[in-house]
């Protein structure tokens, strides 16, 4: 088995709105205020090998974004661990090793929020290199120059200010941003969802050259399924805070084990699929705040029985690289 | 199906620099340029008082209590034309007023000036740093904003006493509490967006985050409440002048020599009082004007 | 099914006068939809076909202008109705839907109040009869207890809940044409899904033609009958929606239907479209996609007329790609 690049280890998050002074002295008096807990990301587990590429899928709330942050470190865990090459990402009592976290790096989604539009491009690429040491100040300039080439852009206009180039080409800026500090893993945060679709080849297609090239590994989040299927290796599918799914790309696209991924799958418009007679799934997205018992997706699941009501099923094995959690499912 | 390369050709524009466009975005309305050149007018005056004031009022030699109270336009016994009239001692009003605009102007952009970044400095690091720190800083912030900004002054100056350095303080602390509640309210916006998250991403430093990231952005608010708030520097200095304990006599503002020709409004010599009142409402109008048009221009949901 | 179309656009032309120079928005839109027809509007940012609906419904704002061409409802044209006749006609016989529902919802009324302030506005009826017809549109489109859901605001709803009662406030008045702004981009999936079920099932019941203006090929392909394909403010190709996806004859067409990945694009790389769209201000002279164009001659410097180089099929170019294999 190859080494792992990135082990996911019971990771969860909770956001809370705890309860401010007012709310608190109203309890004394016998109101009965709650503070408001959202489990974003409850309990996943799940890992990468180098030079994998991992599509991690799902809708609004379904906690890939928060997932996403905490893996490349942005947002604190509020449980578990990630382990990224063997060492856990967690500040620890030694000097926080610089270079470390430098290796996982994220690509954003909004190609205009993610520049700072007071910054001229080559300062955007060159600040961290600079700062981390990993390039002299004197030669800043050069070696911005070679990474602008790398992503597809033309070095001389290094000087200019974000909002001067398109939405592909911010993108193809941020993207060198991240490869300035040399990172081995990439987080790409619906990273093409804001591109038009000839853009959108054009990114992708990056995407894997350099994968090729500097032997990268990928968290790929995206809703796009078409997307995924072209350029994962293996899929997870999350669903309000939980993993339902892990699967190799062909098998899954085959034939799907949980029944969200069978209702997914089927909901994504193809462009191979015309004149098509919807049968969509009923029902909204629960709330994140308030989620239903036992299995998630019991009120718009059409097998749910009663105990999916009531236990919450556990991701279990299938063989073939394959994992679900789901009462219904026979192996 | 031809083979392509992965690169893009950028277009052609030349560097734009940020500044450019607010410049000839500022420039669109015509009065806004109007009111800038007036306001560059006076800032000129205000520098250059000493060599381009006809007289010079504060040379007890030249003064003379016998070329008191002479209406605009009037010559006095020693030949000199008074274009503006003399006040109650025979200072000629005209330099009276540019030596007066010369420390209003000074005293106004001194005290926004050090407000702005001693505010900034609050703002920013209750942004940023949330929790705990928000809070006190911004509990101290609305305490400071329910008094009346005379209120604070005034009590403030009877405890410091007269001076021009103490009327500074006095303003300074009236005011940096708008530039703190600005810009915070800015940098809570700026922190949620994803080039501070890549910041994070790539292990900056959080000084290096505040300044070089977050600062930066926030401040085209802060420009234009630095324009606003001026002139309201400005006019509470006036207002305190007035009300007499403001600057002492021997730096007259603007508002020390509305002040003193007070007295002689009913008796019909209104030219004491007027003109330097004329030459304050310009100067604060021009400023408002000037700032109006800069907020416009750096709204960005106005922009694009 | 009748003869006349229920819309005949030609010739379309807006253009947006700015300081910055004349940026032609459209210049050379034509396209019919007919009675119960689903016509997909299909291009990237920059194509102007968000300004094709605008345009047909008199709502561009200065700088841009309305500059020539024809739009011919049930035979009647639009750019030479009066404001009245317009008002008369928007949100009756024809209405639109947003990316944004908050742009057809005003957060501050009541949703009951909206839509029987939308009915009333166009027909005498009386309150009560108002808000019956209300509540059976809103269940119409899926809204559970609409009696209920009807009384409350639109920041109490989903965003996919929300979404579907722009729609039946749209349907309100049973219009002829419902012309849809990329109604379903900003929703999830599932929520997709069901608006787009709901939606075909409407225009199939009703009768109702739709113009769905999107960048999504995919869901077009599921759920128009016809596609209209647009290239920097021009309609390039024009025709049934299996023949054109699977036929592509336009090279834009067939560079933008090779750039989509997918199950078949597996581990490949996708066909990038050279170059970049060109600024609305300098369009280059004749065909517009020339400069990216691998099959461009010196024809194409000409002005492309339309074309019908297949049964069924509307195209601009002087050379289509009759025999490409996909």
């Amino acid at each position: 088995m190859s080494e792992n690049m990135l082990e996911i280890k019971n990771v969860s998050k909770q956001f809370v709105k705890e309860l401010d002074l007012a709310a608190k002295i109203a309890n004394t008096f016998g109101a009965k205020n709650k503070e408001e807990r959202v489990h974003a990301v409850d309990d996943v587990s799940f890992h990468i090998g180098k030079g994998e590429v991992v599509g991690l899928v799902g809708e609004s709330g379904c906690g890939k974004s928060t997932l996403g942050r905490m893996v490349a470190g942005i947002l604190p865990m509020s449980d578990g661990d990630i382990e990224i090459a063997g060492k856990s990402i967690k500040p620890s009592k030694e000097k926080q090793d610089k270079a470390a976290s430098l290796k996982v790096q994220m690509i954003f989604q909004d190609p205009f929020a993610s520049l700072n539009p007071r910054m001229r491009v080559e300062d955007i690429i060159g600040e961290a290199p600079v700062v981390h040491r990993l390039v002299p100040a004197s030669e800043k300039s050069e070696y911005v120059a070679k990474v602008m080439k790398k992503v597809g852009l033309d070095p001389e206009y290094r000087r200019r200010y974000p909002h001067q180039f398109s939405g592909g080409q911010r993108q193809r800026i941020g993207i060198a941003r991240a490869l300035a500090v040399q990172p081995e893993f990439l987080v790409c945060d619906e990273s093409i969802a804001a591109l038009d679709v000839s853009i959108q080849a054009q990114v992708i297609n990056l995407f894997m050259d350099l994968r090729e090239e500097l032997d990268l590994t990928y968290l790929f989040i995206s809703h796009d399924l078409s997307v995924v299927e072209h350029i994962s290796d293996r899929v997870v599918i999350m669903y309000l805070g939980r993993i339902v799914e892990v699967s190799p790309t062909e098998k899954l696209f085959e034939k799907t084990l949980h029944p969200y991924s069978e209702a997914l799958l089927k909901e994504v418009p193809r462009i191979e699929n015309r004149g098509l007679d919807y049968q969509p799934i009923s029902g909204e997205i629960p709330s994140p705040l308030d989620p239903p018992s036992g299995c998630h997706f019991h009120p718009r699941c059409r097998y749910a029985t009663d105990k999916c009501k009531s236990e919450q099923p556990k991701l279990k094995d299938y063989g073939e690289g394959r994992l679900a959690a789901c009462h219904l499912i026979e192996e | 199906m031809s083979e392509t390369t992965n690169e893009e050709k950028v277009t052609l524009a030349p560097i734009e620099t940020p500044f450019k466009r607010i410049w000839s975005d500022f420039c669109q309305s015509k009065v806004a340029l109007a009111a800038l050149i007036v306001l560059l007018i006076i800032i000129g005056i205000a520098i250059f008082a000493p060599w381009i004031s006809p007289t010079n009022p504060y040379d007890l030699a030249s003064v003379s209590i016998l070329d008191g109270k002479l209406p605009p336009g009037s010559e006095s016994l020693s030949g000199v034309t008074y274009v503006l009239g003399t006040d109650g001692a025979g200072r000629g009003l005209l330099s009276s007023i540019f030596y007066g605009l010369r420390i209003s102007l000074g005293v106004g952009v001194m005290s926004a000036l050090v407000a702005l970044v001693f505010g900034a400095i609050m703002g920013l690091s209750a942004a940023y740093y949330g929790g705990r720190v928000d809070t006190i800083i911004m509990r101290i912030v609305d305490i400071q904003l329910s008094f009346p900004a005379i209120l604070v002054a005034l009590i403030l100056l009877a405890a410091l006493g007269k001076g021009v350095d103490k009327i500074i303080i006095a303003l300074v602390i009236v005011q940096w509490a708008y530039y703190a509640r600005t810009v915070r309210a800015s940098a809570l916006v700026e922190r949620s967006k994803e080039y501070v998250e890549a910041a994070t991403c790539l292990a900056l430093s959080d000084r290096r985050i505040l300044l070089r990231h977050l600062l930066p952005n926030c401040l085209p608010p802060l420009i234009v409440i630095g324009t606003v708030q001026t002139a309201h520097a400005i006019s509470l200095e006036a207002t305190l002048s007035f009300l007499g304990v403001g600057l002492p006599i021997t730096e007259p503002s603007l508002g020390l020599l509305i002040s003193n020709g007070f007295e002689y409004m009913m008796s019909g010599k209104y030219w004491i009082s007027f003109f330097p009142g004329i030459a304050l409402l310009i100067t604060i109008v021009s400023i408002n004007l000037v700032g109006d048009q800069l907020r416009d221009v750096l709204n960005p949901r106005l922009q694009k | 099914m009748t003869d006349t179309p229920i819309l005949d656009v030609q010739g379309l032309e807006t253009h947006f006068f700015t300081k910055d120079g004349v940026a032609k928005a459209i210049d050379g839109v034509d396209f019919t939809v007919r009675k119960g027809e689903i016509m997909g509007l299909v291009g990237e940012s920059g194509s102007g076909k968000s300004v094709t609906g605008f345009s047909i419904l008199g709502l561009v704002d200065p700088p841009g202008k309305v500059v020539g061409g024809k739009v011919l409802f049930k035979g009647e044209d639009l750019l030479q109705a009066s404001d009245k006749r317009m008002q008369n006609l928007r949100g009756d016989r024809i209405s639109m839907i947003f990316q944004d529902p908050m742009m057809t919802l005003n957060p501050v009324l009541r949703v009951d109040t909206q839509m029987i302030e939308t009915i009333q506005a166009h027909e005498k009826v009386d309150k009560q009869t108002a808000w019956q017809r209300s509540r059976d549109v809103l269940a119409q489109v899926g809204i559970p207890s609409p009696e209920e859901r009807m009384r409350a605001y639109p920041h109490q709803f989903s965003g996919g809940m929300r979404q579907r009662v722009a729609i039946a406030i749209a349907l309100l008045n049973k219009p002829d044409l419902i012309i849809a702004d990329e109604p379903t981009t900003a929703l999830d999936v599932t929520i997709q899904g069901q608006i787009l079920y709901e939606t075909q099932k409407l225009c199939r019941e009703t009768g109702t033609a739709m113009i769905w203006v999107t960048h999504d090929l995919a869901v077009v392909a599921g759920l128009a009958d016809r596609i209209s394909v647009m290239y920097a403010g021009r309609v390039v190709e024009q025709g049934d929606i299996n023949d054109v996806l699977d036929n592509p004859v336009h090279p834009y067409t067939l560079g933008l239907l090779g750039s989509v990945p997918g199950h078949n694009t597996r581990g490949t790389r996708l066909y990038q479209v050279p170059g970049m769209a060109p600024s609305l201000f300098n369009l280059p002279k004749g065909c517009a996609f020339q400069p990216r164009c691998e099959f461009a001659t010196a024809d194409c410097q000409q002005d492309q007329t339309i074309t019908e180089p297949v049964p069924g099929r509307a195209v601009r170019c002087c050379h289509p790609q009759l025999e490409v294999s996909s």
